[in-house]
């Protein structure tokens, strides 16, 4: 899985014309650190883009030689596929929506002045520091397990019978889960921008009659729409990838009802033993990568202009 | 019609007593300037009058009405900010609707409002531009213009001109001062510039550390002041202070030397006996120079503004004060020279600050 070769941002080019000589020296003393990440990322690339056309399978050696588009084909109409393509879409969508939509929210009430904020900020920041394994088995064994969870235990507290959410609503867990992650990073990002806010403007509203709602509407959301399409951009970025998450809490199932295109690859690969096939799927995944890499690149580009 | 009343208005945050006690009663159409240097407390008083901070006791009221406790939005204001506090992503029209559409005005009439006030303030090229792309005095203008569009009862300024250069500045002060003359509107102005103080006020309100120093015209301060931080606050250059002795009193007048030289005041000198210690302020342009007599000091520095010269003059007893003489003055650096100050325009404060009762204290009607 190597979607990182597309987002690799390009350095600027230095100002000013130095001489052809100096220029030569430069190139030289760059090159390492140029060719080292080209190999870095090239390589496997080229390894992926190579294995895809293979038959290449780690159960059965027999199976050798040129594929064509043979297991692009075999994926492409495989349904699991679509499934996963799907799931994908949920997944980075809904997490998007509640991170955003709440981050913004408690990022405004964050920034009022209450008694114990500090220590407020500290523990609604925190869950960004618990690795996603771990948080995913947090949330499956500690919270949502049906026998021993918190959730289970407060529900037959007042005589409800407990959802078992991983096997009922495997997908809507895990968004919430990965929205458990990243809500701190919205609130963080989010929240800095608020405190850049100028105070004078927002009196400034108030003189004019703004309530709180209209300060939010008017005043506080176009401040911070910049902030937001940042926090869009690097969270898709990463919710593209999602992995451990699904690999601890469900291996992708019941079925494929869990399983996004980074579980597809990996299940292909190590689970059915089809390298060839996860090699497709890996292509697959590194052409979508680029393709919102370029219209989120676009979007950002022009919210940091204006 | 709009007048403004401050009742024993004090503010208090924590434990600490920034504005101790102000009275003022602000007439309909004045341009009243609150001045004083920085941590006076002229700002929070301006905002506890906008609304945007709460009054810890006295009373305010506007138009008569007690406004305490209502909203700055209710009080019929409006404001023009330090940093003149534009909303960055609406563009200048937008900016003066913004408090007319969230008042419910109809479209047609927001229209014509600002459309009014940008021929007023020139603005009518710019309404499509947003405030990033508008120099600073334009900023300045907008600002104002979102302030007038609202025909509030009165306008408040919190240091408006500070952000801008010099010459700029010189001329928004103008351009001000004509659009109160146009408007009538009662103001209230919040500078550390006593330059603006004098030239745009009605009336000039003195605060130091939460306390009104002095109230009156420009003039009165300028002539007339109550107590050594006026005296040395308003007027550039600066009042010359030095601290001196009485030698003799009269009943209409006292007789005070500091270092060379030897003064007779027309004040009223109350309790104080020969000997005791006072304080003698005179400003650089009541100052003569006497080429004649024998030399009382050495010229350290001259400033030639053209219009005037301002000579540094070093008193013999190594106090430097400050003589404003013709800008054709042509006293070269350590040339020696004899100064006179004008006794009909010399100041005594007593040890605690507070002016002597000056018997011929000038008359404020200017050529009559």
């Amino acid at each position: 899985m190597d979607q990182a070769a597309g987002r690799i941002p390009v350095a600027a080019a230095p100002v000013g014309r130095p001489s052809r000589a100096r220029r030569t020296g430069g190139a030289l003393l760059l090159s390492p650190a140029v060719i080292l990440l080209l190999v870095w990322s090239l390589v496997p690339l080229a390894m992926t883009l190579w294995y895809s056309v293979r038959r290449y399978n780690l159960v059965d050696p027999t199976q050798v030689g040129f594929a064509g588009l043979g297991n692009y084909w075999y994926l492409l109409t495989d349904p699991d596929f679509l499934t996963a393509l799907l799931n994908t879409a949920i997944l980075v969508g809904g997490v998007l929506v509640i991170t955003v939509g709440l981050g913004t929210l408690l990022a405004v009430l964050f920034d009022q002045s209450f008694p114990g904020r500090g220590i407020a900020r500290v523990l609604v920041i925190s869950p960004f520091f618990v690795m996603p394994t771990v948080s995913a088995l947090l949330w499956k064994n500690l919270m949502l397990h049906p026998i021993y969870g918190v959730y289970s235990a407060m529900m037959r507290a007042v005589g409800l019978t407990p959802v078992d959410w991983l096997s009922r609503y495997p997908l809507a867990t895990l968004v919430m889960i990965v929205s458990w992650e990243w809500l701190p990073f919205a609130i963080l990002i989010l929240l800095t921008a608020i405190q850049s806010l100028d105070a004078e403007q927002k009196e400034a509203a108030r003189m004019d009659g703004a309530g709180p709602l209209a300060q939010f509407r008017y005043i506080i959301l176009p401040h911070l729409s910049r902030a937001i399409t940042v926090v869009i951009m690097i969270e898709t970025i990463f919710l593209l990838a999602v992995f451990a998450e699904i690999s601890v809490t469900t291996a992708g199932g019941p079925g494929v009802a869990s399983t996004n295109l980074a579980f597809l690859i990996y299940s292909r690969a190590l689970l059915q033993f089809d390298v060839g096939g996860a090699s497709a799927g890996g292509v697959v995944a590194i052409v979508i990568a680029n393709i919102v890499a370029a219209f989120l690149l676009r979007a950002v580009a022009r919210n940091l202009e204006a | 019609m709009a007048t403004v009343e401050l009742r024993d208005i004090r503010k208090t945050y924590s434990d600490e007593e920034i504005i101790k006690g102000v009275s003022l009663t602000i007439h309909d159409r004045e341009f009243v300037v609150f001045v004083g240097p920085s941590g006076c407390g002229k700002s929070t008083l301006l905002r506890m009058i906008a609304g945007l901070e709460e009054i810890t006791a006295g009373e305010l009221l506007i138009d008569g009405v007690r406004a305490n406790e209502k909203g700055p939005a209710e009080r019929g204001l409006a404001m023009v900010f330090q940093s003149y506090a534009l909303y960055p992503h609406m563009n200048v029209y937008r900016n003066m609707e913004f408090s007319l559409r969230l008042a419910g005005m109809p479209e047609a009439e927001r229209r014509q409002r600002i459309a009014d006030v940008a021929r007023i303030l020139q603005l009518e090229p710019y309404l499509d531009h947003k405030p990033g792309q508008l120099s600073g005095g334009q900023r300045q203008r907008v600002a104002i213009g979102r302030a007038i569009v609202r025909n509030p009862k009165v306008f408040l300024f919190d240091e408006p001109l500070s952000n801008l250069d010099a010459a700029l500045r010189g001329q928004m002060r103008v351009e001000l001062a004509t659009l109160h003359r146009r408007l009538g509107a009662t103001t209230i102005y919040v500078t550390h510039d006593q330059v603006e103080a004098m030239t745009m006020a009605d009336r000039i309100v003195v605060l130091r550390r939460g306390v009104v120093e002095q109230i009156g015209t420009p003039l009165d301060l300028y002539h007339r002041p109550r107590n050594l931080f006026v005296a040395q606050f308003m007027g550039s250059p600066a009042m010359n202070v030095l601290p001196a002795h009485i030698v003799s009193v009269t009943d209409r007048t006292a007789t005070v030397t500091t270092g060379p030289l030897t003064v007779t005041v027309p004040v009223h000198a109350g309790s104080l006996q020969p000997g005791a210690a006072v304080t003698l302020g005179v400003r650089p342009e009541h100052i003569g120079l006497d080429m004649a007599g024998a030399p009382q000091g050495l010229v350290e520095i001259s400033e030639r503004l053209g219009a005037a010269t301002l000579l540094h003059v070093r008193l013999s007893d190594g106090r430097q004060i400050v003589v404003q003489t013709g800008g054709d003055n042509m006293n070269a650096p350590d040339s020696a020279v004899g100064v006179t100050p004008d006794p009909a325009h010399c100041h005594l404060f007593d040890a605690d600050g507070v002016a002597l009762d000056h018997l011929a204290a000038h008359p404020l009607q200017v050529g009559s």
